[in-house]
């Protein structure tokens, strides 16, 4: 098995030079575990994103479009795109700070630092909607201070906003981060030298520089927080027209066994994570470089 | 400020502006956004005394929702390690049709929200599904059972895997395999003993990910799981059953009974990680 001579057709080696190679399997064997990989994909990942848009198009073009145009659901989609305005640029503006202060600085404690900022990804959404819960809610800490004086969060606006922040926090910075380092400072400091100021520096040289890779990260921020479910779940109180995102909606249409309507409102979220995909290998194909440094931590 | 910090010696002196401010943002918005509501959760866990976090920890449901949600975890992220190796190595190494498609088609988890993600699979999975027809004269049953369970989380942790270990096989195309040919060992031998020992710290950070990921996930799980308490009901679910109970304190218990055990378990496995690395010479 160890000289084989790779002249499959199905499945060619990966180097051009690598014919020649000694070290690799038999073309019956790359041929089963692509196979194998293939077929794994096809089952977990392409035949839900499949059935998502068959089950949304079962009743029909005009059920489909009414489905997606009813009040609820306007109001539904127009919910999750303000949550997302506000919480991604939130997020952004953190993350490219977080980003500054930890590439650019050495400091005592700054691991700790980016431990607590990827915090969020090993808690429960559901446990990040809690919280929230367990501060302002009515019988939460700061409950009878908000009521008395008229402030809503929980099952309102901000509490839906505070816990998508909660959940997509690390996104922008964790991108930022290895980009930032592995271009170091060399070409900020010529121009503080040459007589800068240092918003100069940082919007003429730093942000260009980091551009993809911040676009990047914004690019996943934004998918998880129009897509975000558990922590909003708990925030929202699921009041329809109101505290409703897209995903809400999606559930509630689907727990009331309108299974067309709820594929229907699903389909979108699904474009949106296709359109995703779509830009986010766009940038790993032509900006690849840039960005790589982010892949490799 | 920057100036005072500067000679206070906690951090290195650097021409660069904006030390102050940045960590201030950064700070401030990570206490307000995390550090303070998490805080708040373990206060509520504590105020509810001893006898009540003992009953609440000890209870029967309390339990099965949690070995649900930590063991499909576990197994969940094992499936992952095994297909996202696979995964990772035939796409680094093998040259196919679609394969950059299949490259992006990986990160479909990360970017497809998990209620979409639920419905799917509980469609597809049920007794009159796709798949779920399939299986159903073999009295195979997935949807509505801690099978179904497994399946959503597999699926949620399937990118972690392949993209940690991607970039690791990618560096890895040396000269040392065919070495280890010219020597004689035979191919699986090479791949055993000289391919994979590099790769297994990218697996393991892949591996704790997808778990860590799986242990919280609520979304693609609860349509599938049929949610019967004792048997398919997980560990978040139970703390949103909590707290539409308005038993904050129950809610907040088995919160943090969570996050320290899922915190435990990545630390050990980072502590394992760290002297594979140091094992290998590695820095």
């Amino acid at each position: 098995m160890s000289d084989a001579t790779l002249q499959g057709q199905a499945a060619r080696p990966a180097a051009p030079h690598a014919e020649r190679r000694i070290g690799s399997e038999s073309p019956l064997v790359q041929v089963l575990l692509i196979a194998v990989s293939l077929a794994f994909l096809a089952l977990f990942l392409l035949l839900p994103l499949v059935s998502v848009f068959v089950e949304a198009g079962a009743r029909g073009w005009v059920a489909y479009r009414e489905a997606v145009t009813e009040p609820d659901a306007v109001a539904a989609i127009r919910l999750t795109l303000l949550v997302a305005a506000i919480a991604v640029p939130f997020n952004l503006v953190v993350g490219v700070a977080a980003a500054w202060a930890i590439a650019k600085f050495e400091f005592r404690g700054k691991n700790l630092l980016v431990s607590l900022i990827d915090l969020p990804f090993s808690v429960s959404p559901v446990i990040s909607g809690l919280v929230y819960v367990l501060l302002f809610g009515a019988q939460g800490y700061l409950g009878p201070w908000l009521k008395a004086n008229d402030i809503e969060i929980i099952f309102a606006l901000p509490g839906l906003v505070l816990a998508t922040v909660f959940v997509t926090f690390p996104f922008v910075a964790r991108e930022l981060i290895p980009h930032m380092q592995a271009l170091g400072s060399t070409d900020e400091e010529a121009a503080l030298t040459l007589g800068a100021s240092p918003w100069r520096v940082f919007f003429a040289i730093t942000l260009p520089n980091v551009k993809w890779s911040l676009f990047y990260g914004v690019l996943l921020c934004n998918a998880r927080a129009m897509g975000e479910f558990g922590a909003v779940a708990v925030v929202s109180g699921k009041i329809r027209g109101l505290t409703n995102t897209m995903p809400l909606h999606v559930e509630i249409l689907y727990n009331e066994y309108m299974s067309a309507a709820a594929f229907a409102v699903a389909s979108l979220l699904a474009g949106l994570a296709l359109v995703t995909l779509a830009l986010k290998s766009l940038l790993e194909w032509r900006y690849g470089d840039a960005i790589a440094a982010a892949r490799h931590h | 400020m920057a100036g005072r910090a500067a000679t206070s010696g906690w951090r290195q002196p650097s021409v660069l502006p904006g030390f102050g401010l940045s960590l201030g943002i950064t700070l401030t918005a990570l206490s307000l956004i995390v550090l303070i509501p998490l805080a708040a959760l373990f206060v509520k866990a504590a105020s509810a005394g001893p006898s009540e976090i003992w009953a609440i920890a000890t209870s029967p449901r309390t339990l099965a929702a949690l070995r649900l949600s930590f063991l499909g975890a576990l197994f969940a992220a094992s499936v992952n390690a095994v297909f996202g190796l696979i995964l990772a190595w035939v796409l680094v190494r093998y040259r196919f049709p679609g394969r950059r498609l299949v490259d992006a088609a990986v990160d479909l988890p990360f970017a497809l929200p998990t209620a979409v993600a639920g419905i799917a699979l509980a469609a597809i999975y049920a007794p009159n599904g796709w798949i779920g027809s399939l299986l159903a004269p073999f009295d195979i049953k997935v949807a509505y059972t801690p099978l179904g369970v497994m399946v959503a989380l597999i699926f949620i942790g399937l990118p972690f895997v392949v993209r940690m270990v991607q970039p690791v096989l990618e560096e890895a195309q040396g000269d040392i395999e065919e070495a280890a040919a010219l020597l004689g060992a035979s191919r699986l031998r090479t791949i055993f003993r000289v391919v994979l020992p590099p790769v297994l710290p990218a697996l393991l950070s892949g591996f704790v990910l997808a778990f860590a990921r799986a242990v919280g996930e609520y979304g693609s799980v609860i349509f599938i799981a049929g949610n019967v308490p004792m048997v398919s009901e997980i560990a978040p679910l139970l703390i949103v059953i909590k707290l539409e109970q308005f038993d904050y304190a129950g809610a907040a218990v088995i919160a943090t009974m969570m996050l320290l055990l899922s915190f435990t378990l990545i630390l050990l496995v980072n502590l394992i990680q760290a002297r594979t690395r140091r094992k290998l010479g590695d820095v």
